[in-house]
This record gives structure tokens, C-alpha cells and sequence, in this order.
């Protein structure tokens, strides 16, 4: 069970890129999961909502694309999709140690609010849902939340 | 209300991690310290082989060890008694082994003065697979108590294998431990990937191990 560490790491590398990307919030996280990346996705799920609590994702949707494990086999000459919890080509039954895919564990993107709201869409635009607004520190998004 | 806008990333969750442990390889290649990640369930007997292997290796090379656990330093206690070098990483409730923490615990150590380092992991066959501390290889113990399917359980753990250790060989007639069906199973979620049977209670198999030791460390200062 390390989804909170996890959680925790992927909640700070989004932080550092929305500020970069100058966003004051995080609308969403697309994130691919390998079927190999030893996350289970509903404990990062579970995780998530608690490690972007005061951040500028503590609003923000994680969107999970799995991938699942796809390994080259020799004998076939191609990459394989082998049967769930199986290593062995689905075709001719070789076991294969090459995984060409299904230990991803990355941030593919993010959705910031296009544009710094005017004052009348503040109250209504992506972030307007944080609570974030009351405390110290948040005008300029560049509050820092310790980490 | 504006539409949010897409912002194209592309970067690993653990990219830190990974970088740090890059650099931690390059110090180690750079003073010819040979690493050993030790992976395994608690209570697989990663400590009991690690003081045999300190023992025997520790009269030809200096040889050290950072052992990783969530509370005590009863191992750290244990292996110290090797004669060589041991510090304790507790990692409070954390079931994994990362970077930073062995790049802290090495604080004041010259590796220049060491042949070879074992970093024991927590004891847990799934967290610590995707963290990179820096090695040169990776070792997966599976104790014959544990039962031949573990493998298929925690395929993970053993695809990232460089060398699986079978443990406790003395008890396989005891719990009935099937060799061929571990073997095979082995096999199907890493095949080609060596093994060595071994009981560090009766020294069977440790022989087997050192020379696998032996090759690595000779091969990865080429």
C-alpha cells in the first residue's frame, strides 16, 4: 500500500507544471496506469482527494487510463497481448520477460482554466469551486503548500 | 465559464526518484561499489542470508550494508555483528525503500572504501518493485515456507529480478515445497532469470549465490 506516497509524488510533479504553466487551479489529471506498475488504482483513487487536499489540485479530477501489459515475443516476431496474470504469448505459449509496455506510471496531462477569469467569470470559473479562495496566500496561486 | 486547456506532460510520477537513483548509480560506478537491491515478503529471510553472505564475503572485500524497516533496529543489530558496516533506515510507516532515504543513510560513508554494498528492503514484495535506489542488481528471495505460486501472485517483484534466491531450502521436505513447480513458475513470469537454491542454516546453495554475486560485481565494473 504506497498509493499515498504515490499520490503525494504525482499531486507535486502537477503542482510544479500548473505553476509554471502560470494556473492558479488544476481542473483535471490524466494519469496512465500500467497493468505492471504495482498501483492499484482504486487505493490511488482513494489516495488522491487526500494528498491534493490544500494544493492546487484539491479540486481537481484524476482521469486513469489503464494500459495493459504488452510483451514481445520472439518466436511470433511481434508484441503480444498476453491473457490477464499471464506472460506467455496468447499465440504460441512462449513465456516473454519483454515487456514493452505496462509499467507506466505517468502524468500524460493536465487541464488548467484557459485564461486568468475576469471578475465577472471568477465567481463561476473552473477553481470557483475551491474553498481555497478564503485562505492566505491563494490570490496570486502561488501559495506553498510545504512540500 | 472558460474551457480548461490541455497541457501536455508526459513525465514519471516517480521521475524524482529515478533521477536521484541515477545519480546514486554514478557515484556508486564511479567509486566501484557494487549494489544488491534484496526484495522479499517480511520474513523470507533476507536478514539471515545477508549475515551469511557479509560473513563469507567480508573476508576478501569491505563490504556494507543499509537495512530498511518501518520500526527497530534489530537487524542493523544483527548484521552488525558481521564485523562490517550496517546502518538502519526505519522508514516510520513507510513499506518501501526510496532514493533519497539511502542517499541520507550513506551520510559519511566514503564508498571509495567499500567493495560492495547490500541494501535490504522493507520486507514486502509489491511497494518497493517501482523504486529505483540506485543498483547494479536486484535480488528476490522466495522462502520455501511461502509456497511455489508466489511468483504468480507477485509477478512485479519477480520480472524486475536479476537473480531469484530460493531460502530455507532445509524445510522444503517439511512443507512439502515443490522445486519444479516453483522453477516453473518462476520461468513464466520471467523466464531465463537465474536461481539458487539455498539454506543459510546449513550453508547449502551459499556458494552457488557468491558466485552469482562475484560474476555481477566483476561484470558491472566493465
Amino acid at each position: 500500500m504506497h498509493e499515498l506516497s504515490i499520490a503525494l509524488n504525482l499531486v507535486e510533479i502537477v503542482e510544479e507544471a500548473a505553476r509554471r504553466a502560470g494556473a492558479e487551479c488544476v481542473v483535471a489529471v490524466h494519469l496512465r496506469l500500467g497493468a505492471m506498475s504495482g498501483v492499484v488504482r482504486e487505493a490511488l483513487e482513494f489516495c488522491f482527494p487526500l494528498a491534493a487536499q490544500d494544493t492546487l489540485l484539491a479540486d481537481a479530477r484524476l482521469e486513469i487510463e489503464m494500459v495493459p501489459l504488452v510483451l514481445a515475443c520472439e518466436p511470433c516476431g511481434r508484441e503480444v497481448r498476453p491473457a490477464k496474470g499471464s506472460f506467455r504469448c496468447p499465440f504460441c505459449g512462449t513465456p516473454s520477460a519483454q515487456i514493452c509496455q505496462g509499467r507506466e506510471l505517468e502524468v500524460s496531462g493536465i487541464e488548467v482554466p484557459d485564461s486568468e477569469p475576469t471578475v465577472e467569470e471568477a465567481e463561476t470559473s473552473a477553481c470557483s469551486g475551491s474553498e481555497m479562495d478564503d485562505r492566505p496566500g491563494t490570490a496570486d496561486g502561488k501559495r506553498d503548500v510545504g512540500r | 465559464m472558460s474551457t480548461p486547456r490541455l497541457l501536455e506532460i508526459r513525465q514519471g510520477v516517480l521521475s524524482k526518484n529515478d533521477r536521484l537513483a541515477a545519480e546514486l548509480r554514478q557515484r556508486f560506478h564511479a567509486a566501484g561499489v557494487f549494489v544488491v537491491n534484496l526484495l522479499s515478503s517480511p520474513g523470507a529471510g533476507k536478514t539471515r542470508l545477508l549475515e551469511e553472505t557479509l560473513r563469507r564475503m567480508g573476508t576478501d572485500l569491505r563490504v556494507a550494508a543499509l537495512v530498511g524497516d518501518l520500526a527497530t533496529d534489530n537487524d542493523a543489530l544483527r548484521l552488525a555483528r558481521s564485523g562490517a558496516p550496517v546502518r538502519q533506515i526505519q522508514t516510520g510507516d513507510m513499506c518501501h525503500l526510496e532514493a533519497h532515504l539511502v542517499e541520507q543513510h550513506l551520510d559519511g560513508w566514503n564508498l571509495d572504501d567499500l567493495d560492495v554494498l547490500f541494501i535490504e528492503n522493507v520486507g514486502n514484495l509489491v511497494c518497493p518493485t517501482g523504486y529505483d535506489l540506485g543498483e547494479a542488481a536486484r535480488a528476490v528471495l522466495l522462502s520455501v515456507t511461502e509456497g511455489e505460486d508466489k511468483p504468480l501472485k507477485y509477478p512485479g517483484a519477480f520480472v524486475s529480478a536479476d537473480c531469484v534466491v530460493v531460502t530455507k531450502m532445509d524445510l522444503a521436505e517439511a512443507v512439502e515445497f515443490d522445486q519444479r513447480a516453483a522453477e516453473a513458475n518462476i520461468a513464466s513470469v520471467h523466464p531465463g532469470v537465474p536461481i539458487v537454491y539455498t539454506s543459510a542454516r546449513t550453508g547449502a546453495g551459499l556458494d552457488a549465490w557468491m558466485e552469482w554475486l562475484e560474476h555481477h560485481r566483476c561484470s558491472s565494473h566493465r
